[in-house]
């Protein structure tokens, strides 16, 4: 069994007891513990199942590579699923719940699965749901989307805050083992502003535990020097609880800090997403060891190795009484010896190498551990724990030698450097036959903005795994990095590590390594999503050779660790099966974040109020105060109406229309994008914007123009006024605004640079107040200040002036058909002007309206809208705007394309208005016109499709507008449009000017 | 002038470092050929100050102007004597190109006080922002959250931080948001 020793533990405080509950169990561990550390302290050996056999599994490892010990972690509002324990520290209240099992973790139903094994081989989802094709909807899909996913969804929002943290700085260090801390330590001193983050909580790493001596002293001593070293200098900032999560192009790093995960109930955000520039990077992000491969190492008690001595180390926790170790190198004796020490008993250490004669191996001899070289592990006994182990010989297939009862197994397989984030933005690596491992290759770095190495590895990391040569690797890179940075590296004298010398390395992939199919297929590799030896050997067998592919047919390496123990053994296997050299075959691509990150961490402050900005005009508030119903119109919110008590939305727009056109409407279309446009050749420029002629413009007129793309199809279109001979203001759609001033900005900056034009965006300094209806002169004249008479300001033109004592400009435009002026007021006076309207309009009967209103009203008038007439493949010929399309310019954007034979044709569908037969049946938005017969695929022949619809209260029956084959030829003729139900109905084809197509009421 | 009102009527919030709307302010935007004379000229007298080079804010007694891009320059007045100042620079400048318009009213003006200042900015500007990249005499013109935003100290202590009206609303909760108490200071 699993227990606390009765001394030791570097990490944690026996003093201080603190309560936590695992599988409603109330548990015990000391500040300081991990959650792993409490509930192994707690002999705690069964914490997860397997995802697809539902195997039990214990923990294998001690950090952030753990793939089996993944849990709910919390309740309500602060759940989260597929937490490690072994990156969880323990607080007082955690309460922590296992996942993917079910009743229960000790008697799962799913395990059923396990005793299926040779019928889930690799492939087994392609090869199995293939037929009959109609069983994948119905029954293959729905069963296997409730088995896919690990853990549960949280049910409540989430109650913590989260933000983002940018900052620049000359050398990030990411690993505050004793390496990180002597490059930061280097580039520090030479004078770079330096971030060194860590992802665990205490500095050191493996250096602290392994008994490495720096200077003379103590690793941990050195490292509590180092950083009150590092804390007084003010260009080094030190983050512990920060994983760095990715490199990307030109050295910017995103880290990951975790504040509050071990105090949830104090202040601040709890997770804090750093985005950082830095100059170079220096990654000393050590190593982690591999699992071997031998039947029934995923048992609860096999263990990595290191992890084992980490529990013993770090928190004074056991993992067994009697523990095997089996390894294929030195460094899983300093394990034996740990154990030894700590009173334990090691029946044995089985060395798959021949020979082991290393200082190490002679000092575990000397202790009086029997060390059998040239031998393995056959098989591990036991189930949910292990109860011994069978031995054999390395070379031979498995005939077990020797039973030999034990409570745990500490293996080592040899260690990977963590390359992941050298390789995140394309650093190459190299495959070290003589350590049997991948390592950063120098002369292929990820190049920064200068095309340059950004990035230094540093330590073991880099390859080097003893803490001599890690050290003095990782000073170098510190003081390249300084370097590079633009900084002279000082001189100071740079710490010295020792350790123990380790003799070589056996590359060991298979244990025994003539193991048969029986023993590959208890032989895991990736402990998370199941993935044996056998699996990837079937893969070989039906011909999978690149390891790209193996990964995603076998899901190798494909679970939430993506393969940190994995993927190495299991690409050896690969080259194996293939009887190719590993680095033939290749490794896979490494992609951040190196661990999972919180979605809420990439979200920040972005959510509740701040998810999105909302743009408000100046008129918002008195909207919002009085029954506004919002639309969203690009990002601005627009009242849909403005509804009066209990009246429903139908009813608020038809009162709000029925008395814009007898009395006078208020509407706030401060939205409208406004741009200037100024300079000698402003009317050249807008004559190559506008499909018609603006330079012929008189200053203090109106004209309403149509844009284009290149391609020919509509964009935008508002009113261009004149305000003097060098200046123009072009009004856009209210969602248009930003891309069309973008997109005057991008020919000038681009093509026509040659142009004397300046452009800037106004939209935000008007409000603008549309005062339509037959009533809207009087209003004016009642707020005085300006001449607003048919003769001082005829239809189509501007004034500058000002109303109410407001300054105003004001123009007579409509989009309504009624007599209309749009009145600009300075946004910070909009508010007032919209008030001094109501309360002078009040004895005309004034009401504000909304978009719906708006909408309506300039349909009966047949106007087109962006966006309900167009699509983005609408040309305005379709829309028989001819008249807007100046015949005299030599050019305009989009008057090539209209010439093309596709936009020539007389086939295409042109804009006609649609009176139903029936008055009261409104057209559904979009439907379609159909002509009775079908096409050869059997899909009804379409001739048309409706483009606005609406009921008019002016007409008192519905209206629409359409596009439709030979459309306007057809004036009068009956069409059928098809509806979602099935039932047709029938309009007219008529002209899309509804009401008064003479233009009386907004002539006087 | 009764009838003026800035976006939020002087709202503020007393955090980690005090948030408070500074009302509204005389912004003229001028854009122009940065390099001539006469524009030099003309901003002198509209300001009292010389054009800034890139990344550059001057400020006097009679207004600010602060760098925005090549040909574009960002003049702070008062408010009341905005309408003027572009009539003033549009007569300087009478038959050189350029452009002068009155943006007062576009606009979301705040005040950023207190020594953690920087870290408010840097939760959500990619600018650099910290000494000696950011002091007085520095404008950036970048994004805050999820908006455009320019931003220049005022003091070692103080920052104006300027938006456009319409999500003058958003940048307050923004700010507000990142100055919650229990979160600064990030770094050295």
């Amino acid at each position: 069994m699993s227990t606390r020793l009765q001394s030791g533990g570097q990490l944690i405080d026996r003093s201080q007891q603190i309560e936590f509950s695992w599988n409603g169990k109330r548990l015990r561990g000391f500040s300081g513990d991990t959650l792993a550390s409490a509930l192994l302290a707690s002999n705690q050996m069964l914490l997860g199942r397997g995802f697809k056999y539902h195997r039990p599994r214990g923990l294998i490892a001690s950090g952030a590579e753990e793939p089996n010990a993944l849990m709910g972690l919390g309740k309500g509002a602060r759940f989260e699923p597929n937490q490690r324990a072994t990156t969880t520290e323990l607080f007082s209240g955690l309460t922590a719940r296992p996942q993917n099992a079910w009743p229960s973790l000790e008697y799962d139903i799913g395990a059923v699965n396990k005793l299926m094994t040779r019928f889930f081989p690799a492939g087994f989802y392609y090869k199995t749901f293939m037929y009959p094709r109609a069983a994948w909807k119905h029954v293959f899909e729905p069963i296997i989307r409730k088995a896919a996913g690990l853990g549960a969804a949280p049910t409540e929002p989430d109650a913590d805050s989260y933000e983002h943290y940018h900052t620049h700085t000359d050398v990030m260090v990411v690993g505050g083992g004793i390496s990180g801390l002597a490059a930061a330590l280097e580039a520090g001193r030479a004078g770079a502003r330096v971030l060194l983050v860590e992802q665990t909580a205490s500095f050191g790493g493996r250096a602290v535990v392994d008994g490495v001596k720096i200077d003379g002293e103590d690793a941990a001593e050195w490292v509590q020097n180092t950083l009150k070293t590092l804390d007084k200098m003010d260009n080094v900032t030190v983050v512990n609880r920060c994983m760095g999560a990715g490199v990307y192009d030109h050295g910017y790093v995103l880290a990951y800090q975790r504040l509050t995960d071990h105090t949830p109930d104090s202040d601040g955000p709890r997770h804090r997403l750093w985005r950082i520039r830095a100059k170079r990077i220096v990654t000393a992000t050590g190593a982690l060891e591999r699992p071997l491969s031998f039947a029934g190492n995923d048992v609860p008690g096999v263990m990595l190795a290191g992890a084992v001595r980490d529990y013993a180390t770090l928190w004074g926790v056991s993992l067994g009484d009697r523990v095997v170790v089996a390894t294929n190198n030195d460094d899983a004796y300093r394990t034996a010896i740990t154990l030894h020490q700590a009173g334990l008993v090691v029946p044995v250490i089985v060395d798959a190498r021949p020979e082991a004669d290393g200082a190490l191996p002679q000092q575990a001899r000397a202790l009086g551990i029997r060390v059998d070289t040239g031998k393995a592990i056959a098989m591990v006994r036991g189930g949910k724990r292990v109860t011994g182990v069978a031995l054999c010989s390395q070379a031979g297939e498995g005939a077990v030698l020797e039973e030999l009862p034990c409570d745990a197994v500490a293996m080592s397989g040899g260690w990977s450097p963590v390359v992941h984030l050298w390789s995140h933005c394309g650093g190459k690596l190299n495959w070290d036959t003589e350590q049997a491992m991948f390592r950063p290759d120098p002369t292929r770095p990820p190049t920064g903005a200068d095309g340059s190495g950004m990035l230094h590895v540093a330590g073991t990391a880099n390859g080097y795994l003893d803490a001599a040569s890690a050290l003095d690797d990782a000073v170098k890179a510190g003081k390249a990095a300084a370097k590079e940075a633009g900084f002279k590296p000082a001189t100071a004298k740079a710490p010295k590590a020792s350790s123990e010398a380790e003799a070589a390395i056996l590359p060991v992939w298979s244990m025994p390594q003539g193991a048969g199919v029986k023993l590959q297929m208890k032989t895991f590799l990736d402990y998370q999503n199941d993935v044996k030896v056998s699996d990837v050997r079937l893969a070989a067998r039906e011909g999978y050779e690149s390891v790209e592919h193996t990964k995603r047919y076998t899901t190798l390496g494909m679970a939430t660790d993506q393969g940190k123990l994995s993927n190495i053994n299991g690409l050896a296997i690969l080259a194996d099966s293939l009887n190719a050299e590993i680095p033939r075959v290749g490794t896979t691509t490494f992609r951040p974040p190196y661990q999972p990150i919180s979605m809420a961490a990439i979200a920040g402050s972005a959510r509740a109020e701040l998810f999105k900005p909302v743009r408000k005009t100046p008129i918002h508030g008195w909207l919002d105060d009085n029954g506004a119903v919002w639309e969203p119109v690009g990002d601005w919110r627009r009242p849909y109406t403005i509804k009066q008590g209990d009246e429903s939305i139908k009813d608020a727009v038809k009162r709000e229309i029925l008395n814009t056109r007898s009395n006078v409407g208020l509407l706030d279309a401060s939205t409208l994008g406004k741009i200037v446009v100024r300079g000698p050749d402003a009317g050249k420029f807008l004559d190559l914007l506008y499909t018609n002629m603006m330079s012929t413009l008189k200053p203090g007129r109106c004209r309403y123009g149509l844009m284009c793309t290149e391609n020919g199809f509509l964009s935008d279109d508002g009113v261009v006024v004149r305000l003097d001979e060098e200046t123009f203001l072009c009004h856009t759609t209210s969602g248009g605004s930003d891309r069309i001033h973008a997109w005057m900005e991008e020919w000038l900056q681009t093509e026509w640079w040659d142009l004397k034009v300046y452009t800037t965006n106004l939209t935000e300094q008007y409000a603008q107040i549309a005062v339509v209806g037959p009533k809207a002169r009087q209003l004016l004249e009642k707020l005085g200040g300006m001449d607003v008479s048919k003769e001082a300001l005829p239809f189509m033109a501007c004034a500058d002036g000002e109303l109410a004592g407001i300054p105003a400009r004001t123009y007579r435009i409509s989009f309504s058909g009624e007599l209309s002026y749009e009145v600009a007021v300075p946004a910070s006076q909009g508010r007032a002007f919209w008030d001094k309207c109501l309360e002078a309009g009040a004895e005309f009967g004034i009401m504000p309206y909304g978009t719906e209103a708006l909408h309506v009203m300039r349909a009966e008038k047949g106007f087109i809208m962006i966006g309900d007439e167009t699509d983005g493949t609408v040309i305005p010929q379709d829309l028989n705007l001819q008249w807007a399309i100046s015949k005299k310019k030599d050019d305009f954007l989009g008057k090539r394309a209209q010439e093309r034979s596709h936009m020539a044709d007389p086939d295409r569908w042109k804009l006609v208005g649609l009176l139903t037969e029936n008055p009261a049946d409104v057209l559904p938005d979009g439907a379609y016109a159909v002509d009775g017969t079908t096409t050869p695929t059997g899909i009804k022949t379409t001739i048309g499709r409706v483009t606005s619809s609406y009921y008019s209260p002016t007409l008192d029956r519905s209206i629409a507008m359409g596009l439709v084959l030979h459309g306007p030829d057809r004036t009068g003729e009956v069409i059928d449009f098809a509806t979602l139900g099935g039932a047709v109905m029938k309009a007219k084809i008529a002209d899309p000017v509804f009401f008064d197509p003479e233009g009386e009421k907004q002539n006087v | 002038m009764s009838d003026v009102q800035s976006v939020l009527g002087g709202a503020s919030f007393e955090g980690a470092v005090k948030v408070a709307e500074a009302g509204v302010h005389g912004m003229i935007s001028l854009r122009g050929d940065l390099a001539s004379d006469a524009l030099a000229g003309a901003v002198k007298s509209a300001v009292g100050q010389p054009v800034p080079g890139p990344l550059a804010v001057n400020s006097g007694a009679k207004g600010s102007v602060a760098w925005m891009s090549p040909d574009e320059l960002l003049l702070v007045v008062d408010y009341a004597q905005a309408d003027a100042t572009v009539a003033k620079l549009t007569g300087a400048l009478a038959g050189e190109h350029h452009l002068a318009v009155n943006v007062s009213d576009a606009r979301a003006v705040f005040t950023l006080s207190g020594a953690g200042l920087r870290d408010v900015l840097a939760k959500g500007t990619p600018a650099d922002v910290s000494l000696p990249a950011f002091r007085p005499g520095v404008v950036r013109r970048s994004q805050l959250g999820q908006v455009a935003a320019a931003f220049w100290m005022t003091s070692d202590t103080e920052a104006t931080v300027v938006c456009f009206r319409s999500v003058g609303e958003y940048m307050f909760n923004w700010l507000c948001k990142a100055s919650e108490t229990g979160t600064l200071p990030i770094v050295k």
